[in-house]
C-alpha cells in the first residue's frame, strides 16, 4: 500500500450523499428513473438522457478490472491506476491496492475498499483483488 | 457553409528555444507573433484576429492583445488542451468566413521548465472522485496501452518503432530536444514510468512555443508565400461517459478525422505527410487508427519496420522529430504539428526528411488525457498552386 497523500475529496450538493454513504462503507452510484441506465460520478442530471429523475443506489462494491496502469516513478510510486467496471454496471477511475501490483490484469475481479483520506473527511473508494 | 479553401496558413513559426530561463512567458507569445508575422510578409498592424488558449497569461485575449499591441475586432480562446492550436486554425477559417477577421494570429508559449505551470483548473465536476486517484498522463495513456495490447495484440516493439522514426527525423533538426537516433532496444532499456510506457515513449517537457497567421483567401495571393489552404477540419471530445461504454482503444480523433477528410473530400490514401500528435508512442497508434490510415486494432503493425519514416516508410510523419524528440512546449503539442505540416507542403521541410512533391497533409492531435477526458482536432492542408 502506497504511502501517497491522498487529498480530502471535497462532498458538495450534489454529491455529499455519496460522500456520507462511503464513511459508513457504501459505495453508491446513481441510477436514472427514466432511462434506467446507471452513471458514475454522480451527477443531479442524468449525463445519458439528461432526466433530473436520479436516484442513489448501493452497489454490492464488487467488479472487475477494465484497464491498469502501474506508475512506477516520481512521489508515492508505485501505485496503481485502473479502471474498475462495477457490476451494476458503470467503470469507475480508481486505484488498485495490492501487495503484488505486477499481478494484476484485466478481468481481475475485485472488491471495493475504502481509504481513508485526511482526520474527518470522508475515506475513497478504492478497490482490491477479491480473496486477495 | 463548408471550409474547404475558407483560409490560407501563410505564416507559421516555431521557437528555437527548449529553455528559457531568461524570458517571460509574454515574450515568448510575442517572439513567436512576429515570427509567424514576419514569415507571412505581414505585420502586426495586419492583424485583425487573435487566438490563444489557457497557456497564455492572464486574462486570455484580454490581456495578450493589450500586451501584444493588437488591434483586432475578433479574439477567440477556445481551449482544448494541447490539440487546441490545431483546432484554432479551424476556428480561424471560420472567422474568416463568417467576415469577423481576415489575418488571424494564433499564439501559444509556456516555460514548463524555467518555471513552476499550473497545468490544471481546480473546480472540475469530477475533482473529488478523480483528484485523490494520482492520475497522471502517464498512466491515463498507459490504461491506453494496455487496453489496445488485450485487445488486439499490440506490443512494447511496435510502440516503439514510433519513437524510433521519430528520431530517425529529429536527428536532421538542430533544435531538437533529442537529436539522437534511437533503436528499438533504447526504448524497450528505458526506464519503465508507467505500465507499458517507457520513459522514451514519453515526449519531451520543453520551454518554447509557436505560432500561426491564417489569413483570408484575398489576402493570401497578395503574399509571396506558398498557398496552403485549408481543405477540411474536423474536432470532437470524448471522455468515460458516466462510465457507460468505456473503450480506451478508441479517441476522439475517431470523430475529428473523418470529419476533417469528408470535408476535405480526400480519404488517408491520398495524404502525403501526417503530423500525428505524439504525447506518447500510443497516442499516435491510436489516432492513425482513427483517421483510417489502417483498421482498428491494426496500428502495431502498421507502425513497424520504419513505417512511419521519411524517405523509406508508406507514411513519413513528424518530420521534424515531433513531440517525443524535438519539442513539445508548454506540455502542447498542437501548434508544432500544424507547423511541420506547413514546411513540408511548402518544401521548406529539412532536405533529409522532406517528402516529395507533398500537396496534401493531415495535422491531427489530442488535449486533455487520452484516457479520462479529451479533445481531438484534425485539419487536412493542402497545397494549391
Ligand atoms: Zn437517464
Amino acid at each position: 500500500m502506497s504511502d501517497r497523500k491522498l487529498p480530502a475529496p471535497q462532498p458538495n450538493a450534489e454529491t455529499e450523499t455519496f460522500w456520507d454513504a462511503a464513511s459508513n462503507g457504501v459505495l453508491k452510484i446513481k441510477r436514472c428513473g427514466d432511462c434506467n441506465q446507471a452513471h458514475y460520478y454522480p451527477r443531479a442530471i442524468c449525463p445519458h438522457c439528461g432526466s433530473a429523475k436520479t436516484e442513489w443506489i448501493d452497489t454490492a462494491g464488487n467488479g472487475e478490472i477494465y484497464s491498469v496502469s502501474v506508475m512506477r516513478r516520481g512521489e508515492g510510486a508505485p501505485f496503481a491506476v485502473a479502471y474498475v467496471t462495477l457490476d451494476e454496471g458503470p467503470a469507475m477511475l480508481t486505484n488498485i491496492v495490492a501487495d503484488d501490483f505486477d499481478s494484476l490484469a484485466i478481468g481481475q475481479r475485485v472488491e471495493v475498499v475504502f481509504t481513508p483520506t485526511e482526520d474527518g473527511a470522508p475515506p475513497v473508494p478504492m478497490f482490491t483483488p477479491r480473496g486477495g | 457553409m463548408s471550409l474547404r479553401n475558407a483560409a490560407y496558413i501563410a505564416g507559421a513559426f516555431e521557437h528555437p528555444t527548449r529553455l528559457a530561463p531568461d524570458k517571460t512567458t509574454p515574450q515568448l507569445h510575442a517572439e513567436c507573433a512576429a515570427g509567424a508575422l514576419a514569415d507571412a510578409g505581414l505585420s502586426i498592424e495586419d492583424v485583425d484576429g487573435y487566438f490563444c488558449a489557457t497557456d497564455a497569461p492572464g486574462f486570455g485575449p484580454i490581456s495578450m492583445v493589450d500586451y501584444l499591441g493588437l488591434r483586432v475586432r475578433h479574439t477567440d480562446s477556445t481551449e482544448m488542451g494541447g490539440c487546441t492550436y490545431i483546432q484554432h486554425v479551424a476556428h480561424a477559417a471560420e472567422a474568416i468566413a463568417a467576415g469577423k477577421c481576415k489575418v488571424a494570429l494564433i499564439t501559444l508559449a509556456g516555460r514548463p521548465r524555467s518555471e513552476n505551470v499550473m497545468r490544471f483548473r481546480p473546480g472540475a465536476p469530477e475533482q473529488a472522485f478523480e483528484q485523490w486517484i494520482g492520475l497522471t498522463n502517464h498512466t491515463s495513456y498507459g490504461m491506453c496501452a494496455v487496453r489496445h495490447m488485450h485487445e488486439f495484440g499490440t506490443t512494447s516493439e511496435q510502440l516503439a518503432w514510433i519513437k524510433v522514426a521519430a528520431s530517425h527525423h529529429a536527428q536532421h533538426n538542430e533544435h531538437a530536444m533529442l537529436p539522437k537516433v534511437v533503436s528499438v532496444e533504447d526504448v524497450l532499456e528505458s526506464p519503465m514510468i508507467a505500465d507499458p510506457l517507457h520513459r522514451l515513449d514519453c515526449c519531451v517537457t520543453t520551454d518554447g512555443g509557436g505560432a500561426l497567421v491564417v489569413v483570408a483567401p484575398e489576402i493570401a495571393k497578395t503574399l509571396n508565400r506558398p498557398l496552403i489552404a485549408l481543405r477540411g477540419a474536423g474536432e470532437a471530445t470524448k471522455g468515460p461517459s458516466g462510465g457507460l461504454g468505456l473503450d480506451l482503444t478508441v479517441s476522439a480523433a475517431a470523430r475529428s478525422g473523418p470529419a476533417a477528410f469528408a470535408e476535405a473530400g480526400v480519404t488517408p490514401a491520398d495524404i502525403k505527410y501526417a503530423s500525428i500528435y505524439d504525447s506518447f508512442t500510443i497516442t499516435v497508434l491510436i489516432q492513425l487508427e482513427d483517421l483510417g490510415f489502417c483498421a482498428k486494432g491494426e496500428g502495431g503493425k502498421f507502425v513497424a519496420d520504419g513505417n512511419l519514416i521519411s524517405g523509406t516508410g508508406k507514411l513519413p510523419f513528424n518530420t521534424d522529430g515531433g513531440g517525443l524528440c524535438n519539442n513539445h512546449p508548454m506540455f502542447r503539442g498542437g501548434i508544432t504539428k500544424v507547423i511541420e505540416a506547413v514546411r513540408q507542403l511548402r518544401g521548406e521541410a529539412h532536405p533529409a526528411v522532406q517528402v516529395p512533391n507533398c500537396d496534401l497533409a493531415v495535422a491531427t492531435g489530442i488535449g486533455g488525457s487520452l484516457g479520462a477526458r479529451h479533445g481531438a482536432a484534425t485539419v487536412i492542408l493542402e497545397r494549391q498552386s
